[in-house]
């Protein structure tokens, strides 16, 4: 009897992934528990393990394809010796995998075939974006029929509306935005598919991976959606040093884990949040949504990339309870291991550009937040205290916005308190 | 004492009258000059409006005469009582005209009744036809004075035997031959109306095709219909002289590459072979106001002519003489002078014959999509294949849409058949949206109507028509 390996719920608003490694192959014996392929999503990569002891019948997909949640991708004959199988087993009748329905959106078809699926050029949008203008009926017809977001196409047509050439100029791969004036005399040739640039010499093409699909087109989305700009300080880093120096050993030695600096950041954060709670709130059509928690983010490099998992309620968590967060984060992030829900759902960011050597630089927001701020390198330079010039350990700070939401007085103040925070962090305590 | 107005527009017709109205609309202060006596111009007086009442007159007699049978309908041989149909058409001139003068009222709008002179780029004098002289400042003054019949060399219109289309209009009795130089618009629909009427109707025409600059294939199948009618066509050839006697005009006929003349007889002869700026008297040399080779007065985008605060729409400019555009001149001149932005796109005019059937066209022709090197697509749709049509026993002719296979937009559509003229409109409105030709396919259309003819049209650009 052949046990149906199915691709698990993969997160809000994840309906696809990539096969990005089959573990096994077929004939290979498997272990309950033990993950057989890893899964590359939107946000994260995941592994999928057996859920029974046996071996490999079948691999119903292959690396690079994609396939939908709840899709079948691979058969497992439980009990099976790791054998070549003698026959295929014939898939059964799909069960109603009710336990893992899909997430809203189109109901996925149970059928015993790969869901080969995949959506077009475009993530699929249930509801046209472009609210202002109907789509014309052509144009309605493309955009249902190939499952595109009205919004991403470039359009040509009156008061900029969308006409039938812009969507099919578009789906013939980044067609050239301007529509060619109807007088120049074009080349009778109907437009062929764009193709893919030819490499020179010591050139060597990469495709992108989903992962980084996704962060490229979240990057454009926060930059086109939020009136997005950054406003800097600067923090004496004296006085944070100074404590953490000097207790840091009996910290390590009650809590088991190093006193970095970012639990002191994540503290002054909710402070300042708590006190500027635009900056914690985030836009939801025409109104404010403000948040009574801080969900921080925190950014971790990757070799895959950026992600930012998130320390809920980080306000009510002690300064151990965050060091031992940000430890388990970054370990789990580099080994791919985060969880789709620990990714989601943030409503303030923290990124560290210091780590690498940044001084200065301008985060951008990780839509739908409103702020996100940058920590940078402390280096020693001269400033000037009480008329006198003196070297001190500085960190240049920066608080990019969305102006949409956020005043430039709740901002500059927002960054003015975390600042004063770290300067002197015993009012952090004090709450003054 | 002169009174003091925004704009001046000097012309009563489609142009000058609808610019006037605008600007008032927009708050402007404004006085419209019209020497005629009555406003509309040259078409609610002696051209769009008149003709279309005769046509439409002469149109039923000849159902009446020709197919009222068909229907089952019996009648005794109908005659034609002539004065009682111009009549009728000065009725409705006049009604259309007196209209003219209550948006006039309504709207606020200076009706200065004269000949306008401008004197300097803010003034204009008006020699008032009930004597005596008016000077009018102006902060813009606007010519829209129209157009006049272009004259034939050789062949000197009195209006009574030999006529351009004003005394074509009103000639008094039904002539019994008449020859039409020019086979464009005007030629065809006075031609048409005469043929109705009883007469013999002979067009010569220069070119080796009627309705020049229109589609070919468009013009081929329209001239056939024509003919069928029993309009007789004398393609290629050239008038070189006129002489009238007692017993009407003998013209010197000659194929247009040269050769041997021969005569040709008529009762009546209508000159129809263009018209051309009217811009005379309106002092433009002394106030320095540039004309270009054709006639025309020079202006920018902005309608705007070399001298600032001297404006120009209309026939008097560039782009294709017909009433619309004049119109579309006038909102859009007064729309900037009122500071908003105004723009027309002479590309998007519709062309309409109001002969039976209709012929009509906005865009680009097969011809010029060649020309240009356009891949295109054609969808096509015969009137015999609409249930409408048929019933209305009037199949001849086809929808014709062109689109552009690059952008997939339609940049042309010609019509020759039943209300023509009016199914072109949602072609137009198409167009300005940048349609493709599935636009309008997919848009539901009444049925039975001829309007279904365009939406099969349009599928048949996608080689999926229903109904053929």
């Amino acid at each position: 009897m052949a046990t149906e390996v199915k691709v698990p719920t993969l997160g809000e608003s994840v309906t696809e992934a990539t096969i990005a490694k089959w573990y096994k192959k077929v004939g290979d014996a498997v272990a309950a528990d033990e993950p057989i392929v890893e899964l590359e999503t939107d946000k994260v990569t995941v592994e999928v393990n057996a859920p029974v002891a046996g071996a490999i019948v079948e691999l119903v997909a292959g690396e690079g394809d994609e396939v939908e949640v709840g899709a079948l991708i691979a058969m497992i004959k439980e009990g099976a010796e790791g054998a070549a199988p003698a026959k295929e087993e014939k898939a059964e009748a799909p069960e109603e995998s009710k336990k893992e329905e899909p997430k809203k959106e189109e109901p996925k078809k149970e059928e015993a075939k790969p869901a080969a699926a995949p959506a077009a050029s475009a993530p699929a949008a249930s509801t046209s974006a472009n609210t202002d203008h109907p789509l014309p009926p052509a144009v309605r017809k493309l955009v249902e029929d190939k499952n595109l977001d009205p919004s991403k196409i470039p359009a040509t047509g009156k008061d900029g509306r969308l006409t039938k050439g812009d969507v099919l100029n578009f789906l013939e791969g980044g067609g050239s935005a301007p529509r060619a004036a109807a007088a120049a005399a074009a080349p009778a040739a109907p437009a062929a598919p764009k193709p893919e640039r030819e490499l020179r010499e010591g050139e060597e093409r990469v495709k992108m991976s989903k992962l980084r699909q996704t962060i490229a087109r979240r990057l454009k989305e926060a930059q086109n959606t939020a009136a997005m700009l950054t406003t800097y300080n600067e923090v004496d880093m004296t006085n944070l040093l100074a404590c953490r120096n000097q207790y840091k050993d009996g910290f390590e030695k009650k809590h088991g884990v190093k006193l970095g600096f970012m639990s002191f950041f994540i503290k002054a954060c909710t402070t300042a949040l708590n006190e500027w709670p635009a900056v914690n709130a985030e836009i939801d059509g025409n109104s404010f949504i403000y948040k009574n928690y801080c969900d921080i983010g925190v950014a971790v490099g990757t070799p895959q990339g950026l992600v930012v998992p998130v320390i809920r309620s980080a306000e009510k968590k002690s300064f151990a309870d965050l060091e031992s967060t940000i430890v388990d984060f970054g370990k789990r992030a580099r080994d791919g291991k985060l969880g789709m829900d620990e990714m989601t759902g943030g409503s303030f960011t923290i990124s560290n550009g210091g780590v690498f050597g940044s001084l200065l630089s301008s985060p951008i927001l990780n839509a739908p937040q409103s702020g996100i701020l940058g920590m940078h390198k402390t280096q020693m330079r001269p400033v000037a205290i009480d008329g006198k010039v003196e070297i001190r350990p500085m960190m240049y700070l920066a608080l990019s916005y969305d102006h949409r939401i956020i005043d430039g007085r709740e901002a500059v103040s927002f960054l003015v308190r975390v600042k004063e925070c770290i300067e002197n962090p015993e009012r952090i305590l004090l709450d003054i | 004492m002169a009174e003091n107005y925004d704009v001046v527009v000097i012309g009563g017709g489609p142009g000058g009258y609808v610019c006037a109205i605008r600007a008032a609309q927009l708050g402007l202060k404004v006085a419209c000059v019209e020497k005629r006596g009555t406003l509309g111009g040259t078409c609610l007086n002696v051209g769009c409006i008149p003709s279309k009442a005769l046509l439409h007159s002469s149109h039923l007699f000849e159902e009446a005469t020709e197919h009222f049978d068909t229907h089952g309908i019996e009648v005794s041989k109908p005659k034609v009582n002539l004065e009682k149909m111009m009549a009728r058409k000065d009725k409705v001139v006049d009604s259309n005209v007196k209209g003219i003068e209550f948006l006039f009222k309504k709207n606020k709008v200076t009706y200065v009744k004269g000949a306008g002179e401008i004197t300097s780029p803010t003034s204009v004098k008006v020699a008032l036809l009930d004597g005596g002289e008016e000077t009018l400042n102006a902060k813009n003054i606007v010519i829209a004075t129209g157009s006049e019949v272009t004259p034939l060399p050789g062949v000197e219109i009195d209006e009574k035997n030999i006529v351009s289309s004003t005394g074509g209009l009103v000639l008094p009795k039904v002539p019994k031959k008449m020859v039409v130089i020019g086979a464009g618009v005007i030629g065809l629909e006075l031609g048409s109306v005469w043929r109705r009427l009883g007469s013999e109707v002979t067009v010569i025409e220069y070119l080796d095709r009627i309705l020049p600059g229109m589609d070919g294939e468009l013009v081929k199948q329209t001239q056939r219909i024509f003919a069928k009618q029993g309009l007789e066509f004398k393609l290629g050839h050239k008038v070189t002289g006129a002489k009238t006697g007692k017993s009407g005009v003998t013209l010197t006929v000659e194929p247009s590459k040269g050769g041997d003349a021969e005569e040709v007889k008529a009762d009546v002869v209508l000159v129809a072979i263009g018209r051309r700026p009217f811009v005379k008297g309106l002092g433009l040399d002394k106030v320095g106001v540039e004309l270009d080779d054709r006639g025309r007065v020079k202006t920018d985008e902005h309608f705007q002519t070399n001298v600032q605060g001297i404006f120009a729409i209309g026939d008097a400019i560039i782009g294709p003489m017909l009433a619309h555009k004049a119109e579309e001149d006038g909102v859009a001149l007064a729309e900037m002078l009122a500071g908003e932005e105004g723009h027309v796109d002479y590309g998007k005019v519709p062309g309409v014959v109001y002969t039976w059937p209709e012929v009509a066209a906005v865009g680009k022709t097969e011809e010029q999509l060649k020309e240009e090197g356009v891949d295109y697509k054609v969808g096509k749709f015969p009137f015999t294949a609409n249930g409408r049509a048929k019933a209305m026993e009037s199949t001849e002719g086809f929808v014709k849409i062109l689109e552009d296979k690059k952008t997939h937009r339609v940049v042309g559509a010609h019509i020759v058949g039943p209300a023509a003229g009016d199914l072109i409109a949602e072609v137009v409105l198409a167009m300005e949206y940048g349609a493709s030709a599935e636009d309008i396919a997919r848009t539901c259309h009444a049925h039975p109507a001829l309007g279904e003819s365009v939406k099969e049209a349009a599928l048949d650009a996608d080689k999926r028509a229903i109904h053929m």
